[in-house]
Order: structure tokens, then C-alpha cells, then sequence
């Protein structure tokens, strides 16, 4: 064993001193950053990266079968390890088809490396086979991109990228390798690196003071307060999560998460309120309106979770805190701004409140807690149970009860049953649910799911998916069978482009223009088409059942659940609607149209 | 409805391929404002360009072109010179009037009230090279239109503080 490590020693000596063509140096800057797997497809401008990974087993390659999955892939890959994601793919139409990826990326914070092929140098601008104009296209669509002209500069660049797209507001980076570039030669020293210095990129991470303290004594002093969390305590890493659960439990306040920021604090705590937002609850919506201090940390006021701003919370004074200063009086107009890291504001916050030791306002938090408890009263997420038709709510509650004691992560596709999956799924770790929140990208939770069983081998990992959503990447059910990926697809199947039809229901007469999904594949014979395992429940009864088996194999297992095709996603604040506005069921429906104002908005 | 306001806003960036894109593809894809913009190297040493850009907005949109601005990777610092104290601005601007007879003996003339010099003559034309803010150029524009304006080139505004300090 010793000649051996010794060996590896004077190898690597020597490795430090060598020349390394293009493709070497990426993979070994790759190796030298802790990366073990990547997500890729070949093509003729990468073919010496791929002739670079077949002389190693450092790097783990997970080949894909369409580029858009690769980008997904690696998304839940680096959503459920808090690690970068790194993309392989080749020129043109290569770097095109990652582009709705890293859009998703970019829009939900998510750090991916994606690696493009490019034409060789001198042809870079004449139209050659398979060019593109990567970095144009991917400019507006990514944290930063780079095109490398000299393999002397490839090194820096590798290491400076891995640094933005992990840092910060994490997000999406392109390398676009020309094939010259990965030929060519250039001195590379193995071994770690130092922490990138950048001349001009330095993320805020420690909060002002001042602002710090004025913020925990606004929160001290408030007689309705809500805490009004998001993605950002995610990104800041499972300490974010500890210091938030910390400082919620220790003032005792109400909290409220967003779509991204489920997991960030524990759904089975009494303090939960739910979701915010268009699909949230009645008691987190009412609490919005009403609070008279919102303390948003790592949130983003998005429109899905503000509606009609102009009456979003009016009472209220605002704490933001977030890394990136343009998040900040973006939508909203706050009042005591924190540029910042969650984790670390979080734990200078808990020091103050420590160290000032501030007296609540017991009386009024109390009676705040008693109006809270009369809005859940309300049952929001209540549904009437059928004997006959499975309801999609029914059978996540199921799938909930029935996963609930296991190492679960879910992903999700996008439509009803992402925003069913979210109020009914419970989350008590941060990095257990990976789903498309900015972007909105059908397509999404099956790739993302495949990245994070790749991440988490013994985990069970589902993806919450509807059957319209399903296809848009249904290609990666071969990926997930060559790598032997127990993945689970839970489909709520109602035949329909659910969220879509219910948008015709409410705002267009319940003219379903082309919201029907004909022709649907034979789900079980699809699944088993690939020699993987395929179920259905059409009945109450099957639920469990199926639910069970599902979970029981070690297959690649597709479930189709046949649910209501007409159930509605309540409650719902209409676009366009303050949040005191909102639907609770099919009864409010009829009695509160939706404005014409709304009726522009997404 | 707040009110618009007109700020210059001084950029200093990495002067790398593509920045100059990243910068103006922002305004474009947020839809903000550009009523000018300028570019050039100031320190070759360090590869540092200086853009200086002249937008519009609400004080709140503002105050986000500027976060976003300093949130582009090869952005070094950027400076509002209509908020940070007093800056002085200058445009340049070459102008081309053609005539003859009284209109070209006026255009001299107006050319002189306005400290403009003629960089270029021929019997029936002149090139104007003016300085001056913004505004000192629109009005000699303007007064060169009934005199045979032809062509106009202008520079877009630069501006720096005023004083000792740097940005
Ligand atoms: C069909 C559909 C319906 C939806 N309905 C809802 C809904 O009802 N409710 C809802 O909430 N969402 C809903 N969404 C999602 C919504 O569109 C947004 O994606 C989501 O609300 C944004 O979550 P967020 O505010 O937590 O921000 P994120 O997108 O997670 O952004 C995180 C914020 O934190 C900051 N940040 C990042 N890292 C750090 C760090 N380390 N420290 C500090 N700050 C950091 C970032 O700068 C950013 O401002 C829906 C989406 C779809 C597709
Ligand atoms: C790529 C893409 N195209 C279109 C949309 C618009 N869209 C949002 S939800 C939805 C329907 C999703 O249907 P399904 O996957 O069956 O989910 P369901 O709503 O029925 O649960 C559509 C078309 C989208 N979000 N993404
Ligand atoms: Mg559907």
C-alpha cells in the first residue's frame, strides 16, 4: 500500500511540473475542485474531452440523451448536495439545447458549470459546422460565461469559474472551449488550489452591524410579526437552515416559506404557517397582509408570492436580508436592508438577540397567534375525499405518510401537482425538494431527479410529475436505466395540462383550447418497454398499494395514478389579487371573477 | 407615480471581449433607458475601460440599474455622478452645415458665440467641433438647422467628479 501511495506521489510530482493539453487541464481542474460526476454528450468539438475522460475514472460521466436533461441533471445534482453541477456538451446545437437549463439555473440560484464545445479558433465567426455564438446566447442567461482563446489562460478560467458559479448568489457559468484550445498545450500545476482572489467579483457575505442591530430590535419589538423565508437560507447551506430554525424558535414567531425555500425550516413545526404565495395557505397569505414586521431572509418578493403590489402587506415594516444588492427594493420598498449571507446575518442576529436579551411584547404576540389559529381553523387544504376517484391531494398525503420515515428526496415537475406537492409534501431538511421555481420548466423534475439519485445512491427519489410534464424529457428514461437508477416517477395523471385548464376554467370560460393531452403512451408498457417497472392506480383502494411496491423495488419504477381530471389547485390568489383576495375552493370561484387587470398578468 | 430623473452613471470595467455587451444587454433585456453611452480604454496597464452611460428611470430603478450593473463578474466599480456631489459633464459633438452667402456668414457666427471651431472648410461647407454640456450642443444644433445642416456626430456624454478625489 505504501508503494503504491508513493508511487502516486512521484506521479503527481511530476504531473505538477507537466504540460497538459486542453481537455487534461479541464479535467483535472475538475479532479483538483472535488468534482466527481458530470452530466454530458459527445459531439465532434468535444470528442477530445471525451477522449481525455475515457483515460481516467476520477471523473464519473453520466451520458444523457438529450443535452436539455444534462443541464437538469445537474441542477438536482448540486440542489440536493449544496455542490457544483457540472455540464458536458458539444458545439451548436449542443450548447443551444442547454440553454432552457441554464435559464432555470440562473432563475433559481442554482451553481452549474456547463462546459460547451466551439469551433476552433481561426473558424470562431465564418459560419463553420456546428458554430453558434455560445457566449451571445448564453450571456443573458447565465452569471457569467467565457470563451478561451489560449490554453494558457484555461487553468485561471476553470478555477475562477468554479469560484462565481458556486459563490454569491450562486447561478449558471459557460465555458465555451474551442476545439484548437483543447488540443493545444499548456503548463498546469496539479494539486489544490488556493481561494480565488478576484480583481473585481467579492460577494458581500458579512452584513453591516448597525443595520443588523436595528433589525433585531425592530423584530423585538413587533406586535405581528412574520418571518418570510426563501431559497437564499438553502443556498446558504444547512448551518442557514440551523440558524434559522434557531432564531424562529427563540423569538417565537410565525413563519412562512416560499416555493424554493420549503425544507429551510421544519413543515412539522407548529411555528410553520405553510407556503406563501399565489398557491399558498390562507393563514401565511392573511399573515403576509396583516404582519406589522416582515423579516424576509433570502427571499426574493416574487410576483407569484406578492400579487398585486401596490397592496402587497401594506402595514408592514420590511427587514430584507440577501446576498445580492439588486434583489434588494427590487419589487418592494424595504426598510432596514441587510446585504448579506443568510448564515452569516442569521448568526449575528442570534448574538444580538442573545446579547440584548429583548422583551417581547408576550400580550400582543399572543393574540397574534390567536388570530393565526383562527385562519387555520379555516382547513385551507382540506378536499372532499372520493370512494371512487383518486384525489391528486389524497394520493400525495399517502405518498407523504408512506415515505415519511425513509432518506426521501423529491423533485417535481411543473403544473397542479407541483404546487399539490408542495402543500402536501412535508419538508424538514433544506436540499429534500428540487423543483423549478423561477422558471417554471416543464421537463425538469425527471433529469433533476436522475442528478440527485446520481448524488444520493441508497436515497428514494421521486419525481412528482404530471403526465404532459413528464414527456417533455421522457428521452432520460434510458439514462436512468443504464446507470441502474431506482428513480421513482409518481404521475397525477388527468389527461390534461392541469395548471393550464385551470386557467381556461376560471379566466376563459372554461374554453379548453388545447390544453387536452391525446394520445398518451400506455405508462406501464412504456416503463417496462425499457425493462424497468411500471404501475397504475386508477381506484382509492390501489393507492397504497401501488405506493408501496413502488418503493419496495430497486428499479426504475414509473407510477401512474389516474386522478381527478377536473380537480382545481386551491387555494389561489388570482393574479393580479391582494392576498387578502383569495380562492379557497370551487364554491369562491364562481363569486369572485378575476379582474381585468389580472387577466394580463402570468 | 415617482418622478423620472435623468442620472450619469460612470462604469469602470475589465476591458475583456464581450463587456461591452453584457453592459448594454442588460439595459435591453430589463428594458432600462440609454440616452448615451460611452466607452474607452483609461488605464491600458490594468486593461481598464471607463464607460460612462446617461439613463432615465425612477429614483427605485435607478438605484437597481446600478446593483445590477455592479453585479456584471468584469464590473471594477461603478459611480453615480448626478448623485455622488458635483461632477462636471462634456459632449462632443463634429457638425456639418452646408450654404453660402448670408447663411454661411451666420452659421460662422453663431459658430463663434458658441466657442465652436471650424475643423474643416471648403467653398460651400464647414465641420464644427463643439464641447460643452448636453444641452449647450442641442442649442447649436438646433440654430443650424435653418443654416444648412447636414450631418451631425456626437460623442455621447463623459463626466467626472469635481475635486481632488477619485472615483
Ligand atoms: C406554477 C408555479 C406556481 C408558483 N407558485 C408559487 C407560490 O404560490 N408561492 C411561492 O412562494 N412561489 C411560487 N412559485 C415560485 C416562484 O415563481 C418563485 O420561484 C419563488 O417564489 C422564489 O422563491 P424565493 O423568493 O425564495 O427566491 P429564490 O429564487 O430562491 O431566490 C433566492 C434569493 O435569495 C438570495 N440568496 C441566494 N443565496 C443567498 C445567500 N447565501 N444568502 C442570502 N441570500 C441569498 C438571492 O439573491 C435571491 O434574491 C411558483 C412557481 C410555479 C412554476
Ligand atoms: C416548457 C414549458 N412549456 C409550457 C409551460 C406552461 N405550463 C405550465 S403548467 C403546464 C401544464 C402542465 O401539465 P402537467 O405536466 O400534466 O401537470 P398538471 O398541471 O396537469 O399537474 C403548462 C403547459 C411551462 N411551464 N413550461
Ligand atoms: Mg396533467
Amino acid at each position: 500500500m505504501w508503494g503504491r501511495l508513493l508511487f502516486d506521489w512521484k506521479r503527481w510530482k511530476t504531473m505538477a511540473k507537466r504540460k497538459l493539453s486542453g481537455s487534461d487541464i479541464v479535467i483535472q481542474s475538475l479532479v483538483d475542485a472535488g468534482v466527481d460526476t458530470i452530466f454530458g454528450y459527445p459531439g465532434g468539438a468535444v470528442l477530445p474531452i471525451y477522449d481525455a475522460l475515457f483515460k481516467q475514472n476520477r471523473l464519473k460521466h453520466v451520458l444523457v440523451r438529450q443535452e436539455g436533461g444534462a443541464v437538469h441533471m445537474a441542477e438536482g445534482y448540486a440542489r440536493s448536495t449544496g455542490k457544483l453541477g457540472v455540464v458536458l456538451v458539444t458545439s451548436g446545437p449542443g450548447a443551444t439545447n442547454a440553454v432552457t437549463g441554464l435559464t432555470d439555473a440562473l432563475m433559481d440560484s442554482i451553481p452549474v458549470l456547463c462546459l460547451t464545445g466551439q469551433v476552433p479558433t481561426h473558424l470562431i465567426g465564418n459560419d463553420a459546422f456546428q458554430e453558434a455564438d455560445t457566449t451571445g446566447i448564453t450571456r443573458p442567461c447565465t452569471k457569467h460565461n467565457y470563451l478561451v482563446r489560449d490554453v494558457n489562460k484555461l487553468g485561471q478560467i476553470m478555477q475562477e469559474a468554479m469560484h462565481v458559479a458556486r459563490s454569491g448568489r450562486p447561478g449558471p457559468v459557460v465555458i465555451d472551449l474551442p476545439k484548437d484550445v483543447l488540443i493545444n498545450e499548456a503548463p498546469y500545476e496539479s494539486g489544490k488550489k488556493p481561494a480565488v482572489k478576484h480583481k473585481t467579483y467579492r460577494p458581500q457575505i458579512k452584513g453591516d452591524n448597525a443595520k443588523i442591530r436595528e433589525a433585531v430590535e425592530l423584530i423585538a419589538k413587533a406586535k405581528r410579526p412574520l418571518f418570510y423565508c426563501g431559497g437564499g437560507v438553502v443556498n446558504s447551506g444547512p448551518r442557514g437552515s440551523k440558524l434559522l430554525t434557531e432564531f424562529v424558535r427563540m423569538t417565537g414567531y410565525p413563519i412562512t416559506l416560499t416555493l424554493m425555500g420549503l425544507g429551510a425550516f421544519p413543515a412539522t413545526d407548529k411555528k410553520f404557517l405553510g407556503m406563501v404565495g399565489m398557491h399558498g395557505t390562507y393563514e401565511s397569505n392573511l399573515a403576509m397582509h396583516d404582519c406589522d414586521v416582515m423579516i424576509n431572509i433570502g427571499a426574493r418578493f416574487d410576483d407569484r408570492v406578492t400579487g398585486l403590489i401596490s397592496e402587497f402587506s401594506p402595514g408592514s415594516k420590511k427587514i430584507h436580508v440577501d446576498i445580492d444588492p439588486s434583489s434588494i427594493n427590487k419589487n418592494v420598498a424595504v426598510d432596514v436592508p441587510i446585504v448579506g449571507d443568510c448564515a452569516s446575518v442569521l448568526a449575528e442576529m442570534i448574538k444580538v438577540w442573545k446579547e440584548t436579551k429583548p422583551r417581547k411584547d408576550a400580550k400582543a404576540i399572543n393574540s397574534w397567534w390567536g388570530q393565526i389559529d383562527k385562519w387555520r381553523k379555516r382547513d385551507c387544504l382540506g378536499y372532499r375525499q372520493s370512494k371512487d376517484i383518486i384525489k391528486p391531494q389524497y394520493a400525495l398525503e399517502r405518498l407523504q405518510a408512506l415515505t415519511k420515515d425513509r432518506d426521501t428526496y423529491i423533485t417535481t415537475e411543473v403544473g397542479q401537482h407541483q404546487m399539490w406537492a408542495a402543500q402536501y409534501m412535508k419538508f424538514n431538511k433544506p436540499n429534500r425538494w428540487m423543483t423549478s421555481g423561477g422558471l417554471g420548466t416543464m421537463g425538469y423534475g425527471f433529469p433533476a431527479a436522475i442528478g440527485v439519485q446520481m448524488a444520493h445512491p441508497k436515497a428514494t427519489v421521486i419525481d412528482v410529475a404530471g403526465e404532459a410534464s413528464f414527456q417533455m424529457n421522457i428521452q432520460e428514461m434510458s439514462t436512468a436505466v443504464q446507470y441502474r437508477l431506482p428513480v421513482k416517477v409518481f404521475i397525477l395523471n388527468n389527461e390534461y395540462m392541469g395548471m393550464v385548464r385551470q386557467w381556461q376554467e376560471l379566466l376563459y370560460g372554461g374554453r379548453y383550447s388545447e390544453s387536452y393531452t391525446a394520445s398518451l403512451p400506455d405508462f406501464v408498457k412504456l416503463a417496462e418497454s425499457y425493462g424497468a417497472v411500471g404501475l397504475r392506480a386508477t381506484k382509492p383502494s390501489e393507492v397504497d398499494d401501488v405506493i408501496n411496491e413502488m418503493l419496495s423495488n430497486d428499479q426504475f419504477t414509473i407510477a401512474d395514478i389516474a386522478i381527478d381530471k377536473g380537480e382545481n389547485c386551491f387555494p389561489m390568489i388570482p393574479s393580479g389579487a391582494p392576498h387578502n383576495e383569495m380562492l379557497l375552493g370551487p364554491e369562491d370561484e364562481a363569486e369572485k371573477p378575476v379582474s381585468e387587470e389580472g387577466m394580463v398578468l402570468v | 407615480m415617482e418622478p423620472i430623473e435623468r442620472h450619469t452613471i460612470a462604469v469602470l470595467v475589465d476591458n475583456e471581449a464581450g463587456v461591452l455587451a453584457r453592459v448594454i444587454g442588460l439595459f435591453s433585456g430589463r428594458g432600462y433607458n440609454i440616452e448615451s453611452l460611452t466607452v474607452a480604454e483609461v488605464d491600458p496597464d490594468s486593461a481598464v475601460s471607463r464607460i460612462t452611460v446617461v439613463t432615465s428611470g425612477t429614483p427605485m430603478i435607478i438605484e437597481q440599474i446600478k446593483a445590477q450593473l455592479d453585479r456584471l463578474v468584469p464590473v471594477h466599480r461603478i459611480s453615480d455622478l448626478t448623485d455622488g456631489g458635483a461632477s462636471v459633464e462634456r459632449e462632443l459633438a463634429l457638425v456639418k452645415v452646408r450654404g453660402s452667402g448670408n447663411k454661411r456668414v451666420e452659421a460662422l457666427r453663431i459658430a463663434d458665440i458658441f466657442r465652436a471651431r471650424a475643423i474643416d472648410s471648403t467653398n460651400n461647407s464647414f465641420v464644427f467641433e463643439i464641447s460643452g454640456s448636453t444641452e449647450k450642443l442641442d442649442a447649436f444644433i438646433n440654430l443650424m438647422r435653418t443654416l444648412g445642416l447636414v450631418e451631425i456626430s456626437r460623442t455621447g456624454a463623459v463626466a467626472i467628479a469635481r475635486g481632488a478625489k477619485g472615483i
